[in-house]
């Protein structure tokens, strides 16, 4: 009997629990610690990523007379050129351009519910996290497209010393330059993309909690920071992935 | 926000909604549009090379500040989470630098030993 009152004992003194030295939520300052350590899981991934570039030859000659060659790592330029609905067009960096304007708009989407969220406005919440939810989405299928077709590969492929020719790209051997650069393609953009998909199925989940009122009658929309939070740190990641994969 | 659970008290009963407070979300949205528009610039109309790259890595850490800073709100977090996120952060960063450098010097000193 005694020891349960000492449970229902709230904890007050500074030592036993009753100080937020950092004013945040548990499951907040645990939401940054967990992001935190996402960041050294990327970070590794691009420290392999400038690694292998670095062991590979850097294209010399120029833009205009670039070929695809397992002697050099890619421009990336000439790689990513193309835009759904216009086949064969040559458009650079075109269709990334527009997957990254998707994933800002949907973290400010996602800030926008976030700020209903402090106001207790249940609409807005909803209004906003299935804006998020659609451009997330809408992410998604662009990088499904851009996946397959660096899968499928262009009509010209690449020609071997032996004549034979090569279209697309797998694991093992790719038309756009020495297999290492395919294989970062895929481990590095479909990491980042199994994290937006995580990220869509939590948003999922608490727009539903949102629609059924669970957060109103807590009292506090703090699951939506939190999984805001996590969707923010997935735009961040595809930042740095969009400057040292496409740009540099 | 640290202290939402003072202020939504104040109006959670009340059934009045405040209006929506978003100049500083659009404010920042635009900078980051802008900044990957300059990205863009520099990609087509500058030669590759070290001081590129050296342009596209400080304008990824500025729209990664007003990501962290503002989206996420750290920046209007304690001082101590913040220094809890940035100081891993920044070792981390030291690490990937030594990890490139060290590692292409060592590869190419391996490599190269034999050619």
């Amino acid at each position: 009997m005694s020891q349960t009152t000492t449970f229902e004992q709230p904890n007050t003194g500074t030592w036993d629990g009753g100080n937020e030295p950092f004013k945040v939520s548990y499951g907040k300052l645990m939401m940054w610690f967990f992001l935190l350590s996402d960041t050294f899981t990327f970070g590794a991934f691009l420290t392999t990523y400038g690694l292998a570039r670095h062991r590979h030859r850097a294209y010399e000659g120029t833009a205009d007379a670039f070929t695809f060659s397992t002697e050099w790592w890619p421009i990336p330029d000439k790689v990513f050129n193309a835009f759904p609905g216009f086949h064969g067009v040559d458009w650079p960096l075109a269709f990334v351009a527009l997957m990254t304007m998707i994933l800002i708009l949907s973290s400010v989407t996602m800030v926008l519910a976030v700020e209903a969220g402090h106001r207790m406005d249940k609409n807005d919440v909803q209004k906003w996290l299935l804006w998020t939810i659609l451009f997330g989405s809408m992410f998604l299928g662009c990088q499904a497209w851009e996946w397959s077709h660096f899968i499928a590969g262009t009509e010209e492929g690449m020609k071997l010393a032996d004549g034979s020719v090569i279209h697309g790209a797998n694991l093992i051997v790719n038309q756009y330059g020495p297999p290492l650069f395919a294989d970062l393609f895929f481990f590095i953009t479909g990491f980042h993309g199994t994290h937006v998909f995580s990220g869509v199925v939590l948003l999922i989940m608490i727009f539903i909690n949102t629609v059924n009122g669970v957060y109103h009658r807590r009292g506090h929309y703090e699951m939506v920071e939190k999984v805001g939070l996590y969707w923010h740190f997935v735009d961040l990641v595809w930042v740095f992935v969009f400057t040292f994969f496409y740009l540099v | 926000m640290a202290s939402h659970s003072h202020h939504t008290d104040e109006f959670a009963h009340s059934g009045e909604i405040p209006k929506p407070q978003t100049r500083v979300i659009w404010k920042t949205f635009f900078i980051l549009c802008g900044l990957t528009a300059i990205e863009f610039a520099f990609a087509f109309m500058m030669e590759p090379g070290s001081l590129r790259n050296a342009i596209f890595i400080g304008l990824t850490l500025f729209k990664a500040f007003y990501i962290v800073a503002e989206f996420m709100h750290l920046k209007h977090e304690t001082k101590g989470l913040i220094w809890a996120v940035l100081v891993p952060t920044v070792l981390l960063i030291w690490l990937l630098v030594a990890l490139l450098v060290e590692g292409t010097f060592y590869g190419e000193s391996v490599f190269n030993y034999f050619d």
